[in-house]
């Protein structure tokens, strides 16, 4: 037994050093190289400012944006570190609200939520994805209908028709990869920039 | 449920199916020691691996010296990952200021991680630095996967030679594994996942001024070449918190679908492995069809649940289904197919949270663990998990026509039982015991984060999880404590190693038997019957074991959820 004692130190340390360093450092250096945009996390910069990353959601509550889902992230409670408070769209703690399908909590949220939108919106009906908590909590995108739900209360605040903001939704909706993969989506900030554009 | 939704599906079964003969072809190659087009870079490495560690390729091991050898990896990658936790905050490359990882998370994670679980009781953007994540987690992510291959191929070894002392020789085979297959494939991988918009870099947290002014810290880093592993190898441990939900691990449906096909690639692959080593590849399609019948059976049912939505959704007029814990890009049946693959093989990374899938939908996954992982399954363990069900199933058939059972040319007798037996056993102890120790524990009961029947679910899932070495979990639970940490230790200790010794002595004792000829006698394990009986089998000894403790969780649950009652 004692003559696998070496094989069992050097193999482990030389794999080690291979999988655990020259892997994963070799290929930080090739994806810099060939798509670096992406490898630095799909940043997004107005004015040589970083206003946040392509691929994920931001808290949004004015009227004049498009809101995404909402988020069940938390963060250190300022006043207390111990405890942690509510922290939308935190991109450094990703996580969802984790409350089952009997949940009290969850119900309650849930017809708070829909209640609200509906005062905004008594026209239509409220869509799924738009009161329901993400996976991570930092879902970019919410579904095509989610956006033109919310057409109403942009256009009003922006003082914008009604047809201009849902052609802009329209124009930003993503359909399914190869036709085939995934659901219809739109992002959420690169849509509130496009509406920003729209009005400059 | 819509067409689209089971195009996807037939289209990922249809892949899985026409790459198992492709990637089991290539791996017994490179098991066997032939010549394949990688030979000529990566021998020389190789080698060189070998003549360090004063290593003879040509020498093959006892079973038992077998098992040692991965016993001594073991201690040893244990050892590497539990130090580097623990003394992050003192080296290099923490630009986040990671402090040192407590000792029972740190124990949790370490058996955690060389047992291929991946159970996350930490955030991994809020706990590790990226020295931990490249040198501790994706070696580890590596190494645990190619054990549980090597395993694999051991035990066909003994199915497949005759009269022989040896089952072949662990560092070869760990070394070969690695850089012949996991290796070459992440790389190739890691480049695809990059270009669909992983992050992989070095820098630090990207501060960002958001559209309304407010400030928003991004974790990003070495992220790509961790999660091709961590699927690949059926890991599953998330470089984030929210695992495969977070928008840097899975960015696009696309990279969705490709994840979901490493999970089952290399498990689906090794049956065809099985299938050419003992001579008869049919044999192979034979274990692959009792794998999909219970998968197919799965999918259809947790995406039925989860296509239906909740009572509370309905009682609002919200239709889609449901979206509680899910993610727009990958809708209802990537995230429903996702769930059913990740427990089906011990993958255990998660693209929604299950914790708020209907009672239903979320029942699916415990079943599929409680089974053993034994759908694909982890990579290697499922093979060897669903062989030790082939010989009880060739067991039980032998004892209906009274003569000694016999698999692929080796009689089946009271040793490979046993030792079957003890394997299948030791799971449901671990699943179940601890459960019931938790459930009467009033300091555990405050870690639920959901109350009623779903909150005993969430301790059930823990332990199932933990034995069956998945790693995703019922997330509402807070079990980075004491109690969870070493609990969930046992349970994962158990759950890998009292299958690992017994699959090991099984080849043992078979590579010494000599190779029986087929006669009219033998009971065909290419056919129907054969399929059919070992489905059989598999739920009822999964059913009999776990009816009772899924009567009192999800099925509760579910009936609660139709009176109208919430907790």
């Amino acid at each position: 037994m004692l003559k696998e004692l070496r094989p069992a130190i050097v193999v482990l340390v030389l794999l080690t050093l291979i999988t655990g360093l020259v892997y994963p450092l070799g290929m930080t250096g090739i994806a810099g190289a060939l798509f670096p945009k992406q490898a630095q996390g799909s940043l997004i910069e107005k004015d040589g400012k970083v206003i946040g990353s392509a691929l994920i959601g931001q808290a949004f509550e004015s009227d004049k944006y498009f809101h995404g889902r909402p988020s069940a992230t938390t963060g250190p409670d300022p006043k207390d570190a111990t405890k942690t408070v509510s922290a939308p769209y935190n991109a450094s703690n990703s996580m969802g609200s984790n409350l089952g399908p009997t949940s009290k909590a969850l119900a309650d949220r849930l017809k708070e939520d829909v209640d609200k939108l509906k005062a905004k919106n008594p026209n239509a009906a409220v869509p799924v994805d738009l009161v329901t908590a993400s996976g991570s909590g930092l879902d970019p995108d919410v579904s095509p209908a989610a956006a033109l739900f919310q057409v109403p209360r942009v256009a009003k605040a922006r003082g914008l028709p009604d047809q201009n903001v849902r052609a802009l939704v329209e124009a930003q909706t993503e359909g399914r990869t190869l036709g085939l993969l995934g659901e219809p989506r739109v992002n959420v900030l690169k849509l509130n920039l496009a509406l920003d554009a729209l009005r400059s | 449920m819509t067409v689209i939704g089971w195009v996807q599906i037939i289209l990922f079964c249809a892949i899985i199916v026409a790459l198992t003969p492709l990637v089991g072809g290539f791996m017994t190659r490179v098991f066997a020691g032939e010549w394949t087009f990688l030979t000529p870079v990566l021998r020389p490495i190789e080698t060189a691996i070998y003549w360090t560690g004063g290593v003879d390729d040509k020498r093959e091991q006892h079973w038992l010296t077998y098992t040692v050898a991965m016993l001594l990896f073991h201690v040893g990658g244990f050892l590497i990952l539990y130090i580097l936790m623990r003394v992050q905050a003192s080296l290099p490359l923490n630009p986040a200021e990671q402090a040192n990882v407590a000792p029972d998370l740190a124990f949790n994670t370490a058996v955690s991680f060389i047992t291929n679980t991946n159970w996350q009781n930490y955030g991994g953007e809020g706990t590790m630095s990226y020295l931990t994540q490249m040198l501790g987690l994706t070696h580890q992510n590596f190494l645990s996967a190619a054990t549980g291959i090597v395993l694999a191929v051991a035990l066909i070894r003994g199915f497949a030679r005759a009269s022989a002392k040896t089952v072949g020789n662990f560092w070869v085979d760990i070394t070969r594994c690695t850089l012949y297959i996991l290796l070459p494939i992440c790389v190739v991988y890691t480049i695809f996942l990059v270009w669909q918009g992983m992050p992989q870099t070095l820098g630090a947290y990207v501060e960002a001024t958001t559209l309304e002014g407010a400030k928003q810290t991004i974790a990003v880093g070495p992220v790509a070449s961790q999660v091709a592993i961590k699927m690949l190898g059926t890991n599953g441990g998330g470089f984030f918190n929210a695992n495969a939900a977070h928008p840097f691990e899975n960015p696009t449906a696309l990279s969705n679908f490709v994840q979901m096909l490493s999970i089952f690639v290399l498990g689906a692959a090794l049956t065809n492995v099985f299938g050419r080593m003992v001579g008869n590849q049919r044999q192979g399609w034979a274990i692959l069809s009792v794998m999909g019948i219970l998968f197919i059976a799965g999918v259809a049912f947790c995406y039925w649940a989860e296509a239906n939505g909740t009572a509370t959704l309905n009682a609002l007029g919200l239709t889609g289904g449901n979206m509680e814990g899910k993610e727009v890009r990958f809708g209802i049946v990537a995230s429903a197919l996702f769930a059913v693959i990740t427990t089906a093989a011990s993958c255990g990374a998660v693209n929604a949270m299950h914790d708020s899938f209907t009672a239903l939908g979320g029942m699916i996954p415990l079943i599929n663990m409680q089974l053993g992982e034994i759908v694909i399954g982890g990579v290697g363990a499922g093979l060897y998990g669903m062989l030790l069900f082939v010989v009880i199933t060739i067991f039980i058939a032998g004892l209906m026509v009274g003569r000694t059972p016999e698999y692929v040319g080796k009689k089946i007798e009271a040793k490979e039982v046993k030792m079957a037996m003890l394997a299948i056993l030791a799971m449901p102890l671990m699943m179940l015991g601890w459960t019931a120790v938790a459930a009467v524990n009033p300091q555990a009961l405050t870690q639920l984060g959901n109350s009623g029947p779903h909150g005993f679910s969430e301790m059930l899932y823990l332990y199932v999880s933990s034995t069956a070495n998945n790693g995703s979990a019922f997330g509402g639970i807070t079990a980075n404590t004491v109690f969870f940490n070493t609990t969930g230790a046992i349970a994962m200790f158990v759950g890998r190693f009292f299958m690992i010794v017994p699959a090991m002595a099984i080849a043992g004792s078979l590579v010494e038997k000599k190779s029986i000829a087929a006669s009219a006698g033998t009971f065909p394990t290419t056919g129907g019957l054969f399929v059919g009986l070992t489905v059989g089998v598999i739920l009822v000894v999964g059913g009999l074991t776990f009816f009772p403790v899924l009567a009192l969780g999800p099925i509760v649950e579910h009936l609660a959820m139709l009176a109208g009652t919430v907790f």
